[in-house]
């Protein structure tokens, strides 16, 4: 059996707002195998990124796990105390952000806080730490090493500060990375080479999950994705076989809007309507109010996530075997 | 030939930066816009793409140089006679959350510009242009007392372009109009911008970093880099040929939706980008430009005719596959 470096069993998060409880993330179940890059796409607000802060434990109130269960190697870190949790955290699963501006400390200079998180998780001393952090540096291609240890963030580009964070997420060697929309505040120059490092990291052993609501990140570098819709996993497959056969709606519809931009023509295509309100969303399917190819039993009843062909899951009634019956 | 609507002829703007030193925003960039086109302005984050429209609706003044709108010199012109001209030139902006007033309801929003302009007799006919306006954008009539937070990302940008077409202006520049929405909605947006120009004669100066929004948009494109023109044409001899390095490895680096095109190995470019405050000599990518040779460090390349489009590199003929 292929190991498995995260696994994510049925995730519920819970809200409770003003207007009652909402669920950002509603039964989420999903693998990230060793040594893979999976992802997460959808559009904002579906639930991606409260995945993902989930996962890591970084849920701020009032938001709460209610349900399921986060494994990660093997070991459940589902209610792991805070104290643990620390433990955890930089040694064995990292996370980065979209800005990498706002996730550096404006004060102290990269290289201090690069080291920060080795001498936290290891007794090693000053010199070792250094050491190691200029090599890390130069491992995720920053040029100069030596002159850039000794930059404030403001110093650096935003390519350079993603790099920055990357080092200083992996210099524990964690066996997993999970990376929120991290090229989405980049130039397209820059977002290719940053991918890039996230192959060259994959490529030595690090699983990476990433984040994005960009079908070309998606498709240049994942290889499994989960397609996210007002908090549930709609679709998951293959990247190659999600690309070519995309089986619900919405996805289409993505991936038509996408294609349309592209290949030009009078009209684009579009998704009629918005991502519904997750205090009203539908009783049945939450794409109903969306889809054009909706009924009856769409409205009422909810659909499971169900095989349409080996490998490839989606949740619509009209998918698969069922839509051939 | 068209008549040109606008064309900015040599325009720089300079920006004070920290221990002296000056930044390069724009330099010396001289393009045309005729009526009825829509001109794609491209280039990555800092190249002076943003300040460049800016300049053009002379919401910033340039340290030299000078825009002419109309066969009028626009820069030149007193303050108060330009604010007449104001009104044919809008702007809508990337952030929709930003630009609206979070305490002014839809109604006075898109009926400010109205009454600034007073092109209604009475609030009565202002309201029911307000309407009017919302339902070339889209946006529901009932929605019209609701305050902006009460709305989503691209029904507020629908707003904001209400807003921008209420004193019927001739030229809109439209600064990243879809950047910060959602793939779905963003080409709901582009369908409307499409669609109101055709119906209301309009002339877009239409800046993104999105390759492929510019190729679907645009008639012709203007590739900016540091400050300066590096490649200007029609929208599809651009994409399909680039002549300029730079677009080559822009357009190389865009991620395609098509994971079988993974394998493909693409040139990636080297090193960091120069500081727009300290420029190299000569042509300013050749720091980063795998063919630069000694005279691209001395001479800096003019825009030059190559074909139907105009490409700033000394070498643009014979690096072309």
């Amino acid at each position: 059996m292929e190991q498995k470096t995260l696994e994510v069993r049925n995730l519920t998060v819970c809200f409770r707002t003003e207007k009652g409880i909402i669920r950002p993330v509603n039964g989420v179940s999903l693998d990230v195998p060793a040594g893979s890059i999976v992802g997460i796409v959808g559009e904002s607000g579906c639930g991606k990124s409260m995945t993902a802060r989930a996962v890591m434990g970084l849920l701020r109130y009032p938001g709460k796990v209610t349900e399921g269960s986060v494994l990660l190697n093997g070991r459940d870190i589902t209610n792991l105390t805070e104290k643990e949790r620390r433990k955890l955290r930089g040694a064995e699963v990292s996370m980065i952000f979209q800005e990498p501006m706002t996730s550096l400390n404006p004060v102290v200079r990269v290289g201090k806080q690069v080291e920060e998180a080795i001498r936290l998780h290891t007794d090693c001393t000053k010199e070792e730490a250094k050491a190691r952090t200029l090599e890390m540096f130069r491992e995720v291609e920053i040029p100069e090493a030596e002159t850039r240890y000794k930059c404030y963030p403001h110093q650096l580009s935003g390519g350079l500060r993603q790099r920055v964070l990357i080092a200083m997420a992996m210099i524990c060697k964690p066996s997993l990375l999970i990376a929120d929309e991290p090229t989405t505040a980049l130039d397209v120059t820059v977002e290719a080479q940053i991918l890039k490092l996230l192959e060259q990291l994959r490529d030595g052993g690090t699983s990476v999950l990433i984040i994005s609501h960009d079908l070309g990140v998606i498709a240049k570098v994942c290889d499994y994705v989960y397609v996210m819709y007002a908090g549930r996993i709609v679709e998951e497959a293959e990247t190659e076989v999600i690309f070519r056969r995309p089986a619900h709606p919405y996805t289409q519809g993505l991936f038509r809007s996408v294609a349309s931009l592209r290949e030009g023509g009078s009209t684009l295509e579009t998704i009629p309507g918005v991502v519904p309100n997750l205090h009203r969303l539908p009783a049945g399917c939450s794409f109903s109010l969306r889809c054009g190819e909706c009924d009856a039993r769409c409205e009422q009843e909810l659909p499971e996530l169900k095989e349409t062909e080996p490998g490839h899951k989606a949740r619509c009634f009209r998918t698969g075997k069922e839509a051939a019956e | 030939m068209s008549e040109y609507l606008l064309e900015t002829r040599e325009i720089t703007k300079e920006f004070p930066a920290a221990g002296k030193k000056t930044v390069h925003a724009v330099s010396g960039v001289s393009l045309q816009i005729r009526e009825g086109e829509t001109l794609g302005l491209v280039g990555e984050s800092g190249c002076g793409k943003s300040t460049l429209g800016r300049l053009m609706i002379r919401t910033l003044k340039p340290t030299s140089g000078e825009v002419w709108y109309r066969r009028q010199n626009i820069t030149a012109m007193k303050d108060k006679a330009f604010l007449l001209m104001r009104k044919e030139m809008q702007l809508i902006f990337q952030d929709p959350y930003a630009s609206l007033d979070p305490r002014m309801t839809v109604r006075d929003l898109v009926a400010e510009p109205i009454e600034t302009w007073k092109l209604c007799p009475n609030r009565e006919a202002v309201t029911e242009k307000v309407k009017e306006l919302l339902n070339a954008v889209g946006v529901p009539e009932e929605f019209l007392y609701r305050y902006p937070h009460q709305f989503s990302g691209g029904q507020r940008q629908r707003i904001g372009i209400a807003r921008a077409i209420a004193a019927e202006p001739a030229f809109i520049v439209c600064d990243e109009p879809v950047s910060a929405l959602d793939v779905s909605v963003q080409n709901q947006i582009l369908n409307l911008l499409k669609e109101l120009k055709i119906s209301r004669k309009l002339t877009y100066l239409f800046i993104s970093h999105d390759l492929s929004v510019v190729r679907y948009l645009a008639d012709r494109v203007c590739i900016m880099f540091l400050g300066k023109i590096c490649e200007l044409g029609p929208t599809e001899e651009v994409y399909r040929h680039p002549k300029h390095p730079y677009t080559r490895f822009l357009l190389d680096a865009v991620p395609e939706p098509d994971p079988s095109l993974r394998g493909k190995e693409i040139r990636l470019l080297k090193g960091e980008p120069p500081s727009p405050a300290d420029p190299p000599s000569g042509c300013s990518f050749r720091t980063r430009c795998p063919y630069a040779t000694e005279r691209c460090a001395t001479e800096e390349p003019a825009l030059r005719e190559i074909g139907n489009v105009q490409a700033a590199c000394h070498y643009a003929e014979g690096i072309q596959e």
